[in-house]
């Protein structure tokens, strides 16, 4: 229960996705300038998140791993992401419409973001049990939407500011992020001190 | 439009990070060192390539509706042929640039130029595209990996240039983000606005479209 914690929290705060490790940039900065679409997406990628875990942990440790195909890891983790995104999104639109009208537009995107291709393959090489991988997915994916939240918050301030005419838009989003990221190097240290 | 300026839109005009933001994750995570800038960008320049001449060569073959899947396919099998050669000789690099050598499948520069320039031109058009947006992909790795490199360790290319004076947050993650922004700012000051602007470039390359559609709005 206590090395559970330790990776959940771990992946939550000292090494969260998108501030400490860079993965997932891009919906960072494309759609964390609303709330409620910041926590639409973040919602979707947990799901996809533990899903693509409980599909790919399996597949490696029994199907590649036993016939010496570790090689075609990245292949085969793409496809397994991509299909399920599609086949979550067909069945999401059929029995859950409700869920799908907030969701679906973020389903697409999902495929090409390098945190749920990312978390798979950190679960593999970081030779985490299937239950353990199931917790990092979840912590990456709580992680994302802690990051998601509270940027879409430091953006609502900073769309008012008045920036330098070079710096409008993108970079100060960035300088922000910065700003931020510095904020979560403070949880350094933290979750080994809380379970000694 | 000439074979030269295809290759040398890639570099500064449209150059794919710091004008059009693609292919940000590793951008900001491989460049705390100028050596693993430039690995990165050698192997993801390698991979544009041979994808870029993959699909222009199958341009008629693959069908329209699970065209994004194939791409994909194409894509990762190439990571793979990259993955193991770094993995062979340059054991270093590969350590260095970690999870981010599989992640070039999920590179939004490569699918964006599959879906906006190998599927529509011929194959030798679209080989010296993938040569210039790598090239560009480099040279912007390379620039900001040198100076996270110069002022967060006080060395470049692993040539030791200062010992004392380092401001050892600019090889961290918040060093990244700053650099990346003040450089796109200064890209923006240089060309004052003449730079391709995100509306007129559309959205097929860019990974937000779907959940943006402000291109079509032209707040982009």
């Amino acid at each position: 229960m206590k090395e559970m914690a330790i990776i959940l929290l771990s992946a939550v705060f000292v090494n969260n996705f998108v501030l400490a490790k860079f993965m997932g940039i891009c919906p960072f900065l494309g759609v964390s300038k609303k709330l409620d679409s910041a926590v639409g997406m973040s919602l979707a990628v947990i799901f996809v998140m533990m899903m693509a875990t409980a599909a790919t942990w399996p597949i490696q440790v029994y199907l590649l791993d036993k016939n010496g195909l570790g090689y075609l890891q990245t292949v085969v983790f793409i496809l397994v992401i991509a299909a399920l995104v599609q086949l979550v999104e067909i069945i999401l639109k059929k029995y859950v419409p409700a869920l799908h009208k907030s969701l679906g537009v973020y389903l697409p995107l999902i495929t090409t973001n390098c945190a749920v291709l990312g978390v798979t393959i950190l679960n593999i090489t970081s030779a985490y049990g299937f239950w353990e991988s199931m917790v990092n997915a979840l912590g990456a994916g709580l992680g994302f939407l802690l990051a998601m939240v509270l940027f879409s918050g430091v953006r609502s301030r900073i769309e008012g500011c008045d920036a330098p005419k070079s710096f409008q838009g993108i970079p100060i989003t960035l300088v922000a992020a910065s700003i931020v990221s510095v904020s979560f190097m403070g949880f350094a240290g933290v979750i080994e001190g809380l379970f000694r | 439009m000439n074979k030269l300026s295809i290759i040398t839109k890639g570099l500064i005009k449209e150059n794919p990070v710091l004008v059009l933001l693609l292919g940000t994750c590793p951008t900001l995570a491989v460049t705390t060192m100028a050596v693993n800038g430039i690995g990165m960008g050698v192997a993801a320049t390698l991979v544009l390539v041979g994808s870029n001449f993959a699909i222009s060569l199958l341009k008629k073959v693959i069908p329209d509706k699970v065209r994004i899947p194939c791409y994909i396919v194409i894509i990762a099998g190439f990571v793979t042929i990259i993955q193991m050669l770094v993995k062979a000789y340059t054991p270093d690099i590969d350590k260095a640039l970690g999870i981010f050598l599989p992640l070039i499948v999920v590179n939004c520069i490569i699918l964006g130029r599959a879906e906006m320039f190998a599927s529509k031109n011929s194959v030798v058009d679209s080989v010296l595209d993938g040569l210039g947006m790598g090239l560009g992909f480099t040279l912007a790795l390379f620039l900001m990996a040198s100076i996270r490199e110069i002022v967060g360790s006080g060395s470049w290319m692993g040539i030791k240039l200062m010992a004392d004076t380092t401001i050892s947050i600019f090889t961290l993650a918040p060093g990244g983000f700053f650099v990346f922004g003040c450089l796109i700012a200064l890209v923006n000051k240089m060309t004052s606005g003449k730079a391709i602007k995100k509306k007129e470039f559309g959205c097929e390359g860019c990974p937000n479209a779907s959940a943006c559609g402000k291109a079509a709005k032209g707040e982009c």
